[in-house]
């Protein structure tokens, strides 16, 4: 399985918000766990989803050189469940962006239907206040990472990265 | 515009009840946003932020948050404040009470300076 809980961008507006789309499928092992016989999309991951499509907003303003990491859930209202067969909309607005942090504001749809709300803030963990050290290797936007990127993202949009 | 303490106090009170996911009741100005209230490095950028939007100001880091003080060797010795240290904190934080501290200037002891009044009245020192 890849750590990867969004399958593309559909809008991209760089610093300020983005929208992209999870379809959920029963290919995905963890659903005949969650629950036998009653597959619903954990509430955990569709976080994890919105962390992902905030987290490249957020390290885009910084050309992904610093590390992104979500450090505060400071809201998740959930109003429905997620079945395989549906496809996520995920739109995130940027709140604050600072040297260290980040805040958005983030909604979860399927069709018409408000699934989330929540709301969670980054951390530029080479900047943290707390005075943190972590490892120089850029393991958020890792190579690997990068050139999935590239492909889902909407075309042009990394053009004056190096 | 100029505001109230007690305006200023209403809006801080509201903006910590949202960031650090405490009773109203207990954002008195006597609590500790560390000690009392269990705010953490994350949720004084929160704060931060939320100040900035409320009040229409800019905060800069380093008038709120001490790291670079008690981490430099000219303002402490042997885990407390040096004179020039204890100096540097009234000329930096001027929104401090510093109370009882000075005869015990334990770094230890210095997040307990970070009081809910603290913020207030620094907040009231920006917007008036």
């Amino acid at each position: 399985m890849r750590w990867i809980w969004i399958d593309k961008f559909t809008e991209f507006e760089p610093g300020k918000r983005a929208v992209s789309i999870k379809n959920v499928t029963l290919a995905e092992e963890h659903l005949h766990d969650h629950f036998p016989g009653f597959p619903i999309m954990p509430t955990s991951l569709m976080i994890e989803a919105m962390a992902q499509t905030g987290g490249i907003l957020v390290g885009y303003e910084r050309k992904f050189k610093e590390k992104v990491i979500l450090a505060k859930i400071n809201k998740a209202t959930f109003h429905d469940i997620v079945r395989p067969g549906d496809q996520l909309t995920l739109e995130v607005v940027i709140d604050n962006i600072a040297d260290e942090a980040a805040s958005i504001t983030g909604t979860i749809k399927c069709g018409e239907n408000t699934i989330a709300d929540i709301k969670m803030m980054f951390s530029h963990i080479d900047n943290n206040i707390a005075g943190m050290e972590f490892p120089e290797e850029n393991f958020v936007f890792n190579d690997q990472f990068m050139g999935l990127l590239r492909f889902y993202l909407p075309e042009g949009t990394m053009d004056n990265f190096s | 515009m100029a505001m109230t303490r007690e305006e200023i106090a209403e809006k801080v009170q509201e903006i910590l009840v949202d960031a650090l996911g405490v009773d109203d009741d207990e954002v008195t100005e006597e609590a500790t946003l560390m000690g009392d209230l269990g705010a953490e490095s994350i949720d004084f950028l929160e704060i931060v932020f939320n100040l900035e939007k409320a009040f229409d100001i800019k905060v800069p880091r380093e008038e709120l948050f001490p790291a670079e003080l008690a981490s430099n060797e000219e303002f402490v010795a042997d885990g407390k404040l040096t004179d020039a240290g204890i100096d540097k904190l009234k000329s930096a934080m001027p929104h401090l009470d510093l109370g009882d501290f000075e005869s015990d200037p334990d770094v230890n002891k210095m997040s307990d300076l970070f009081t809910v009044a603290s913020i207030i009245n620094f907040v009231e020192g920006k917007v008036n």
